[in-house]
């Protein structure tokens, strides 16, 4: 039952992390790839890659883009559709606006992403802690697993933006006792609602990982449902909460910039990558901006991820192992 | 003194109707305190659900478990017994001391008491200088090894003990085989040892109860007259000894009696 | 029989959670008298989906098209990936760290720039960015089951002295493909709510997410919800769709 249950779910990231060990096959080609071992230097030259391959396309592609039918299936080639890379680049390091004392345009995305970042950390957290308990509830009782785990499937089919409205007019009327339902707490609400379900799926395979004789033992040793849970569900579930956790994490700062929109809320990035997207006409490469600014903030939100994945090392070592 | 182990009466039956397949059929054993009794039988015989009763991992369909005289249930409550496994069953996260002091910590002692326990333990299996490895960097013997004093830890009267060999190459098995009758002849600990291998039965028990299929039941039990105490020294020698044979022999004969070839090729 | 009773007692508890929510949900609308415009009822979003049946109906047309062809090009363009990263270290290196950056990043945010990129009045910008929330779970999880060909397996196809050709037809093809299948099936529901999201960002009047945002604009929140129904009709055609596809796939080839 529970195995039919857990193949219904779509949990990417969150199976084990079984990943084969790479063949040892020891192939000529593989001199060139073994340069690129060190992550860095494979992070920039993809970086330099897909560079390449825009400036290449700006250059040999038709200026009108490649139109089938009615449908412009390659993108415009103008300096207006696809401004250069360099003059990205180069626009990060000029003011926002004309307005005398504006800031550089990166300080601005980077204050904008720190507030984005602060809201999707919040979110993340409380779908952290509502995925935990769903799991747990999940495990602890047959019945709820099988009536909870499709609506949490199925949840996930719900537009968020539909909602974003509704949890805003909802928080503006709530107020618990001296705290006053702030905007930003919509924002982080939405995020959750995102980042729970990776979690839920993820945590309640991990909780159900322990094989038949770790359960025999505990069961040996007259260990109850809590003693069984610290010392063995909890445990056996890390290396499949951690991938549950990074989705978790991009889960919500989609969420938290598209609720950004949503809402309306100002401050974050996803405020700025509309506001920016009218000047696509004025100034192509501005637009740009907050986007590399989304970017980092994914990556800072799955390198935190990562960091936390290190400081849990000893309950991975079988993945190290295989 | 009560027995270690009275199992009286009991069936086990799986599923209903036409499904239904009958594990154990009106099984009856005693396991004195101390002494070291094997099951064994082709597969399918019922032999590992016939320990499971004891270890109240399940429970009989009909009929009584009782162990030192009290429920199974009770029994399992009280930690009465150490068990061990074909798998190790290790937890990879904690370190061989720790996977050795989970049972003590389980039932509440205290942590100074808990480390020289173990520590006594890992010497007792020979893997003292490995008490803070990693499972995952032991080999599948010092693995297993390490299960043994895991289920040693509580220092109990009786041993639960399914298939623990079972997938260790010969050399290593002897060598735990050997290991394993010198922490009983110091422990004094009651044995039930679950296996498919003859030599293995004859070499550790006292008595081997041979196990029919289909349904499960007691075929034969078959006393063994080692002379351990005489060969103490160097329990190997045993395994040269005219005797071991015959007990072989005696054995594999209550196994194959009334079986036909075909039927004995499931052995194990 | 008894594999009747299976579904039964499969689809039973949900359903039941399910219409015991939507109970509660009007009942509190009910009972507690909360106005429309905190929050409909399941009756007044019911009398909105019937009533404007035809809109929604057109506009999850559109939606679904975009995330249908979003569904297929990233797709494609996963396992395509995916086969030369396995023959290519090189590829798999370079795609490494942008596939790792594209799963953390909010693919969404690109569909401004996407806007100006291919006219404001496409409906394409909507396409690419579903095809590139399919691409990363696709090229991901064809890699992984490129990779879990076992090494009982090579070692008796090179016993056997077959060709990389015949290597690949054999095994190495037909162990990967469920998990191609998978990867799809987890990027269905990504595609439809990508191509939902993404006509938040500007674009043509035209699909369902663009009218939930005219609707809850307007505060007509029952009829935001009936649109909502909407797209979640499409994710779950999309999931059933592709979950069957698996389904048959896995049948197909036990183990």
């Amino acid at each position: 039952m529970s195995a039919t249950s857990a193949t219904a779910a779509p949990a990417p990231a969150t199976a084990p992390p079984p990943t084969a060990p790479r063949s040892g096959s020891a192939r000529p080609r593989a001199a060139a790839a073994s340069l690129m071992r060190s992550a860095p230097l494979a992070a920039v030259a993809s970086v330099l890659a897909v560079g390449s391959a825009w400036e290449a396309y700006k250059l040999l592609g038709p200026a009108d883009g490649l139109m089938v039918g009615q449908t412009r299936l390659l993108p415009r080639t103008s300096d207006l559709a696809m401004p250069h890379t360099w003059d990205m680049a180069a626009r990060l390091f000029e003011p926002v606006s004309g307005g005398a004392g504006a800031p550089p345009l990166w300080s601005a995305v980077l204050r904008a992403g720190a507030a984005s970042l602060g809201v999707a950390a919040v979110g993340w957290l409380l779908g952290l802690v509502v995925g935990m308990l769903l799991a747990l509830a999940m495990q602890r009782v047959r019945i709820v697993e099988s009536a909870v785990l499709p609506l949490v499937v199925l949840s996930q089919t719900v537009p968020l933006v539909a909602l974003a409205p509704l949890v805003r007019s909802w928080g503006a009327r709530l107020e618990v006792g001296p705290v006053q339902w702030a905007p930003w707490m919509s924002v982080a609400v939405i995020a959750s609602y995102l980042a729970f379900f990776p979690v839920a799926v993820g945590m309640l395979r991990g909780l159900q990982s322990p094989t038949t004789i770790h359960a025999d033992l505990m069961r040996a040793y007259g260990a109850g449902w809590w003693p069984t849970l610290l010392r063995l569900r909890l445990p056996a579930s890390v290396p499949y909460l951690l991938p549950a956790l990074r989705l978790a994490a991009a889960n919500a700062v989609v969420g938290a910039v598209v609720a950004e929109v949503a809402t309306g809320l100002p401050g974050g990035l996803g405020r700025m990558i509309v506001e920016f997207a009218a000047f696509s006409a004025s100034d192509p490469a501005k637009p740009w901006a907050p986007i590399f600014g989304a970017v980092a903030l994914g990556l800072a939100a799955a390198g935190l991820v990562a960091l936390l994945g290190t400081s849990l090392r000893r309950f991975r070592r079988l993945e190290a192992a295989r | 003194m009560t027995a270690a182990v009275s199992v009286d009466g009991v069936s086990r039956v799986y599923g209903t109707g036409r499904a239904q397949v009958v594990a154990l059929d009106d099984v009856s054993l005693t396991v004195e305190a101390g002494q070291f009794v094997s099951l064994i039988g082709p597969s399918g015989c019922g032999k590992s659900t016939l320990l499971r009763l004891i270890a109240d991992l399940d429970e009989p369909t009909v009929g009584t478990v009782r162990v030192f005289g009290r429920p199974a249930r009770e029994a399992r409550l009280a930690h009465e017994y150490g068990i061990a496994f074909q798998q190790a069953g290790l937890l990879p996260w904690r370190t061989v001391r720790a996977n050795v002091e989970l049972p003590l910590a389980l039932a509440g002692m205290g942590r100074a008491g808990r480390r020289e326990r173990a520590s006594h333990l890992l010497a007792l299996v020979g893997l003292a200088d490995f008490a803070e490895h990693f499972p995952d960097q032991l080999s599948g013997g010092m693995q297993q090894r390490v299960a043994i004093a895991r289920a040693l830890a509580e220092e109990p009267s009786l041993l639960l003990m399914d298939e623990p060999f079972g997938a260790l190459d010969e050399m290593t098995r002897e060598h735990l085989q050997t290991q394993l009758l010198r922490i009983c002849a110091e422990t004094r600990a009651a044995v039930v040892f679950v296996t498919h291998s003859i030599p293995e039965a004859v070499f550790l028990s006292d008595r081997v109860v041979v196990m029919s299929p289909r349904p499960g039941r007691i075929r034969e039990v078959v006393p063994v007259t080692l002379d351990r105490a005489g060969a103490a020294d160097d329990l190997d020698e045993l395994r040269t000894d005219a005797t071991f044979f015959d007990e072989i022999a005696a054995v594999r004969a209550a196994l194959l009696d009334g079986v036909s070839v075909a039927q004995a090729e499931g052995l194990g | 029989m008894s594999a009747v009773a299976g579904a039964v007692r499969q689809v039973l508890p949900p359903a039941v959670l399910l219409v015991g929510l939507i109970a509660a949900w009007q009942g509190a609308v009910v009972v507690a008298e909360i106005p429309p415009f905190v929050l409909p009822g399941p009756a007044a979003i019911a009398s909105e989906l019937v009533e404007f049946r035809e809109p929604i109906l057109s506009a999850a047309a559109v939606t679904g098209r975009n995330a249908a062809l979003g569904l297929l090009s990233g797709g494609i363009l996963g396992v395509l990936l995916a086969l030369v990263a396995a023959a290519l270290r090189l590829v798999d290196a370079l795609a490494a760290p942008l596939v790792t950056a594209l799963s953390a990043v909010p693919v969404v945010a690109l569909a401004p720039v996407l806007y100006s990129m291919h006219g404001a009045g496409s409906e394409h910008a909507r396409v690419v960015v579903a095809a590139l929330a399919v691409f990363v779970p696709v090229y991901l999880h064809t890699l992984r089951g490129l990779r879990q060909v076992l090494p009982v397996h090579r070692d008796l196809l090179r016993a056997l002295a077959a060709t990389p050709r015949q290597a690949a037809r054999v095994v190495t093809l037909p162990t990967a493909l469920p998990f191609v299948f998978t990867g799809l099936r987890l990027a269905s529901s990504l595609a439809v709510i990508s191509a939902v999201v993404a006509e938040y960002f500007g674009g043509p009047r035209s699909g369902v997410g663009s009218f939930i945002t005219t609707a809850a604009a307007g505060s007509d929140y029952a009829q935001a919800w009936a649109y909502v129904l909407g797209a979640i009709a499409v994710g779950l055609l999309f999931f059933t769709a592709t979950s069957l596809a698996e389904r048959a796939v896995l049948r197909r080839r036990p183990g």
